[in-house]
């Protein structure tokens, strides 16, 4: 990867942006780093750290790349999180009236950070329609049901037979009320979204000429936890594992192989490798392991393989405790992703995988949040000495980044420890 | 028992919901069976779906859909039950659960209560982002002997924290048990908010509770 070129980047902080983009990259080959590399995720906790409201966080994109910059300087973190995109998201979710978050200022207070609203985006009853033609299923249906900006599509033709002079006919229900006020819609929404997305890049080249290359970009989701927390809602998509089990897995197998095309074209555009993959649904408590080398699994494989075919490097974070599945997500060839953990044991998950893939994470939460900096030192030493030392190829990081209200002498207690104990 | 109760139960237990529904279905609206009888197989079949959740047999999705089959058979028996209110087996405590200020997450305790609910405790489910003066009013009416205290996000851990304080403040706190629950709880957590306990998981819930009253788990 290289550094963008829009700000001057000296040539000191070339060679710190290109020793630190290779630290990561030694470890997801599997390959010794001249020291643990450390990686730096925060979302609401700049808030805490900068002195500002959740709400100004997410609106005021100048305060959060200051503050967002003066953490990096302060941690000199190895592999930072694309701030704008993770936080300062207020005015792009207003302009779509985006309907899955409550935010600041728009369902919860200033002070508190958002929250998805798990519901029933696509009903039991319209796998069929969604398995047949996804696209007409986002524009008609699931669209306008997320996003107020696209209410109105629901009126466009069903495209597919349009042809010859049907084709040229149909084009004037573009000419419908709803379907002009939407479109208008969109296009004034997609000015404010890419100014954000300029506000993004903006930033990721400010910290690139800093010397600090931004750990991901791109995100993607797995096809199991699309279609649990996007469409059917955590209830309705465990009821069908019983009441829809062929439907699920055939959607389950499209998701997989739309995904990877969505991810591929995302990480070309942001001209970055690798892509983060919050996993919400694999942990040991939620499904059996038959469920789940049935259900969540095979798709999941079959993305991730067809990501790496395609020169990504896919960094799933496993949430909550995934012991259990550690045997399984195996599988995979090695040298080619990162695993980042959350609770699950690092030292075993290290036993388990630490010959296939780099390892990121993972001190814990309540920990960073309650405990005192000696402790966060001593959680530290014990992830070097048992995973970094034994020859584990670890990110160091929170269990999902910088909970927010850890206190900031605890963050820096974690860089500072890993400095003392792994170079 | 006969065979097609035999049936039923092992259809609810199996998550063989359609026969089990069926079943249900023709015994209370052809057969005239005893809504309160095919209630109690009902139960009878959630003893097993606890049983296997216990032994990591069964995970969330059999406890969802167990709910949702006890509720569907529920609401075609209820309107039949002719019998005195009186006749309910008397619970065996009073829960008080909700999920603390600032968080909106209501899976972990939706399916806590419907555990707690079947194994006999009486619960009663005051919802998400509950301020700390709404587990006041609530508990000084309701007189619960467990209040469980729910939370997925860590800023639960300061909203736990400033509950118990609040029911310490109130003077009720030597009159219950408090539990507390979620995604990211532990025991760094139970100590740092001052709860008595701390679960992991709907089962963890329902052993502690019986623990405290005195009832074998």
């Amino acid at each position: 990867m290289n550094a963008p070129a829009s700000y001057v980047q000296t040539p000191e902080a070339k060679a710190a942006y290109d020793a630190r983009w290779q630290r990561v990259m030694d470890c997801v080959a599997l390959k010794q780093p001249d020291r643990m590399p450390t990686a730096f995720m925060a979302t609401f906790w700049l808030a805490k750290y900068g002195g500002i409201s959740y709400r100004e966080l997410m609106y005021d994109y100048e305060k959060t790349k200051d503050i967002a910059e003066r953490a990096m300087l302060e941690f000199e973190p190895d592999a930072p999180a694309p701030t704008m995109l993770a936080i300062a998201t207020g005015n792009a979710l207003e302009a779509i009236d985006y309907k899955q978050l409550q935010w600041p200022g728009h369902g919860t207070r200033d002070d508190q950070p958002y929250q998805y609203l798990d519901r029933e985006y696509m009903k039991a009853d319209e796998y069929d329609e969604f398995l047949f033609d996804p696209t007409g299923f986002y524009l008609q249906k699931y669209l306008p049901r997320v996003a107020g900006v696209f209410e109105g599509l629901e009126e466009l033709p069903y495209l597919p037979g349009l042809h010859y002079f049907r084709l040229v006919a149909s084009v004037r229900m573009f000419n419908k009320p709803r379907v002009r006020a939407a479109l208008e819609k969109l296009m004034k929404a997609a000015e404010t979204i890419d100014a954000w997305g300029a506000e993004h890049a903006d930033f990721t080249q400010r910290m690139a000429a800093k010397g600090f290359p931004m750990s991901y970009i791109a995100t993607s989701v797995s096809p199991y936890d699309m279609l649990a927390d996007y469409f059917r809602g955590a209830t309705g998509m465990m009821k069908d594992l019983y009441r829809n089990k062929d439907k699920l897995l055939a959607m389950l197998d499209k998701a997989a192989t739309f995904l990877v095309r969505q991810a591929i074209a995302s990480a070309k555009a942001f001209g970055h490798p690798v892509i983060f993959i919050p996993i919400h649904w694999a942990p040991d408590a939620f499904m059996s392991d038959a469920q789940f080398k049935t259900f969540w699994w095979p798709s999941f494989r079959k993305m991730l393989i067809g990501l790496i075919d395609g020169g990504i490097i896919p960094m799933p974070l496993w949430e909550s405790d995934c012991t259990k599945r550690l045997e399984t997500i195996r599988d995979i060839p090695a040298g080619k992703c990162i695993y980042w953990f959350e609770r699950t044991d690092m030292v075993k998950a290290f036993e388990v995988l630490g010959d296939v893939v780099a390892l990121r994470g993972n001190i814990s939460p309540s920990l960073l949040a309650t405990g005192k900096p000696e402790e966060v030192d001593g959680a530290v030493k014990h992830l070097v000495d048992n995973v970094y030392n034994k020859g584990g190829r670890l990110i160091l990081d929170g269990a999902f980044g910088i909970p927010d209200e850890t206190p900031v002498e605890n963050v820096r207690a974690m860089f500072a420890a890993a400095r003392k104990y792994a170079g | 028992m006969t065979e097609q109760e035999q049936n039923l139960v092992n259809w609810l237990a199996d998550m063989n919901e359609d026969d089990a529904f069926a079943l249900a279905k023709k015994m209370l609206l052809e057969e005239g069976a005893n809504p309160l009888r095919v209630l109690e197989l009902c139960r009878n079949a959630m003893d097993i779906v606890g049983k296997r959740f216990e032994k990591g047999e069964y995970f969330l999705p059999e406890l969802v859909l167990a709910g949702e089959m006890l509720e569907n058979i529920g609401a075609i028996a209820k309107p039949l039950i002719k019998q005195a209110p009186g006749e309910e087996p008397k619970k065996l405590a009073k829960v008080l659960i909700g999920t603390v200020h600032g968080d909106l997450h209501d899976i972990g305790k939706n399916i806590v209560t419907f555990m707690l609910d079947i194994n006999g405790f009486e619960v009663k489910d005051i919802g998400i982002d509950v301020p700390v003066k709404t587990f006041i009013n609530e508990i000084s009416a309701y007189k619960p002997d467990v209040v469980g205290l729910s939370g997925f996000l860590t800023l639960a851990f300061d909203s736990m924290k400033e509950t118990i304080e609040a029911i310490q403040d109130a003077g009720l706190r030597d009159k219950l048990k408090i539990m507390i629950g979620g995604g990211q709880v532990d025991e760094t957590v139970r100590n740092y908010t001052g709860a008595d306990a701390f679960g992991t998981n709907a089962v963890d819930a329902v052993s502690l509770c019986k623990t405290w009253m005195g009832v074998a788990a």
